[in-house]
């Protein structure tokens, strides 16, 4: 299987090095330089940020080829970017820029509504989203180095994040009490490879890093996705969105690094101006929806 | 032995794995005061100066070394414990005489599995490079003839990530070396 031209080690590697961090949407140079200057462990560039994508529509694709460059001109830091679930070939241009890591990502329009990326084929590493632990693992069987929960990106709403990372979480419990047996049936329900369902039991996480991503906006979603096992954050629209950037930007990072000290959330919460408008998930309608994109 | 991992940001928890067991995740520099082994994780050297900035960690470490305590840094940790940072400069305690270069092989795309000399396991990933090593610095191991692990006293620092294999020699190294500075703090 491993004919991959990197190992995994290398892919989740950077992963491990991204853990208890925060990882921020941008759309320019001036926004990456902002993240950087806030303590943000990476950047993501897009052409859009999701709340855009939301409210303006249309066809949502790769950052464009100029922005990239300028935003790895700018930082230091590890420089990821989205592609549209199954588009292979902005996956390969975004490889050929030296890009970091790869979003496959919903919040992008679907190029292809049969198949995801085959993320074996590349030497740079990917993150995926996912709903529940079946999909984390057909992710993961294609090659993902990381998976982030779906969430509802855009929103400034947690609740959809929330309910992924529990899903997860409360699957491979699950997973942990079952006996040999049990697990390739679990493994037909799940749709995801019996060799993952059986290591998962066995270890009772994901064989690689599980990030929390959709609606954070605020240093207490952040601290509250790390306490329900989310080893990072990407913050999106929930930054750039908001009335003062950077100082919210930097105080998300706080958070996140101090999730178990209220005392220090209680300091980082103050002062920080308007958070992003947020959006109630059952206005926004089934077809809206981003998570539903993928499988 | 008290070990911790400096848990501000980065790859704490595969450092926890590969010490000894009752090694802990330290984010306070009080926490720091209270152990004999710090390790300085791989992440982002950058995000980790932010979280440093007020919180007395760095004074914590320095009093740590003073003590006859010992340090090690990889990647980021090993860029935080450099006397100078190129590629770009910034801030570092110089707890260790040599100069390092951020990025020094390039993007993601460029990192790289190895082995070194001697036998282990090295896995760079968006690595920095050892570009001068002063006097005082011992080499304890090379890629290609250049430093990528080395040693002043008490602080060590490697450019790869040992946490991330299954070898456990480094940090064995490392933790010998409380032993030492332990046994040499009772012979005073």
């Amino acid at each position: 299987m491993d004919a991959s031209p990197a190992p995994l080690k290398l892919k989740t590697g950077l992963a491990e090095m991204l853990k208890g961090g925060v990882i921020m949407d941008v759309v320019n140079a001036d926004q990456a330089r902002i993240a950087e200057r806030a303590g943000a462990v990476a950047v993501m560039a897009l052409e859009r940020v999701p709340a855009d994508i939301r409210a303006q529509g249309g066809v949502a694709r790769m950052s464009p080829v100029a922005k990239v460059k300028e935003i790895q001109a700018a930082v230091t830091i590890p420089v990821m970017a989205k592609v549209r679930i199954g588009h292979f070939m902005e996956a390969r241009i975004l490889e050929a820029l030296g890009v970091d890591f790869i979003d496959e990502s919903e919040v992008l329009t679907p190029a292809d509504e049969a198949y995801h990326v085959d993320k074996h084929a590349f030497a740079v590493p990917f993150v995926c989203g996912a709903r529940d632990l079946g999909e984390a693992l057909r992710r993961i069987a294609e090659g993902a180095a990381m998976i982030r929960t779906k969430g509802e990106a855009g929103t400034g709403n947690v609740v959809e994040a929330v309910r992924h990372m529990r899903t997860v979480t409360s699957e491979m419990r699950r997973l942990t009490t079952l006996r040999p047996e049990e697990l390739m049936r679990t493994a037909k329900d799940l749709g995801a490879p019996y060799e993952l369902v059986r290591l998962v039991a066995q270890t009772g996480r994901l064989p690689v890093p599980n990030f929390a991503a959709g609606g954070i906006a605020t240093p207490a979603d952040a601290a509250l996705m790390m306490s329900l096992g989310a080893e990072s954050v990407f913050v999106g629209s929930g930054i750039f969105k908001s009335t003062d950037p950077e100082v919210r930007a930097k105080a998300i990072v706080r958070a996140v690094t101090h999730w178990q000290d209220a005392k220090v959330l209680a300091e980082v919460s103050e002062g920080l101006g308007e958070a992003m408008p947020g959006l109630e998930i059952g206005k926004i309608g089934e077809g809206n929806l981003l998570q539903t994109r993928g499988w | 032995m008290r070990a911790g991992v400096l848990a501000l940001q980065g790859d704490f928890a595969a450092h926890l794995a590969a010490l000894p067991a009752g090694a802990t995740e330290v984010r306070t520099a009080a926490a720091i005061d209270a152990l004999d082994l710090l390790v300085l994780p791989g992440g982002e050297s950058t995000t980790m100066l932010k979280l440093l900035d007020g919180s007395g960690i760095e004074e914590a470490v320095r009093r740590l070394v003073a003590r006859g305590g010992v340090v090690f840094g990889t990647c980021a940790g090993a860029i935080l414990l450099a006397a100078e940072v190129r590629g770009p400069a910034q801030r570092s305690f110089g707890l260790i005489d040599v100069t390092v270069e951020r990025n020094a092989f390039g993007r993601q795309v460029d990192s790289f599995e190895a082995v070194l000399e001697p036998d282990y396991p090295g896995v760079f990933i968006r690595a920095p490079r050892i570009r001068r090593v002063g006097p005082g610095v011992e080499v304890l191991a090379r890629w290609k003839g250049e430093p990528v692990l080395v040693r002043e006293g008490r602080v060590f620092a490697a450019t790869f990530h040992p946490e991330l294999t299954a070898d456990r020699r480094v940090h064995g190294l490392v933790v010998a070396a409380v032993g030492t500075a332990r046994e040499a703090s009772a012979a005073r």
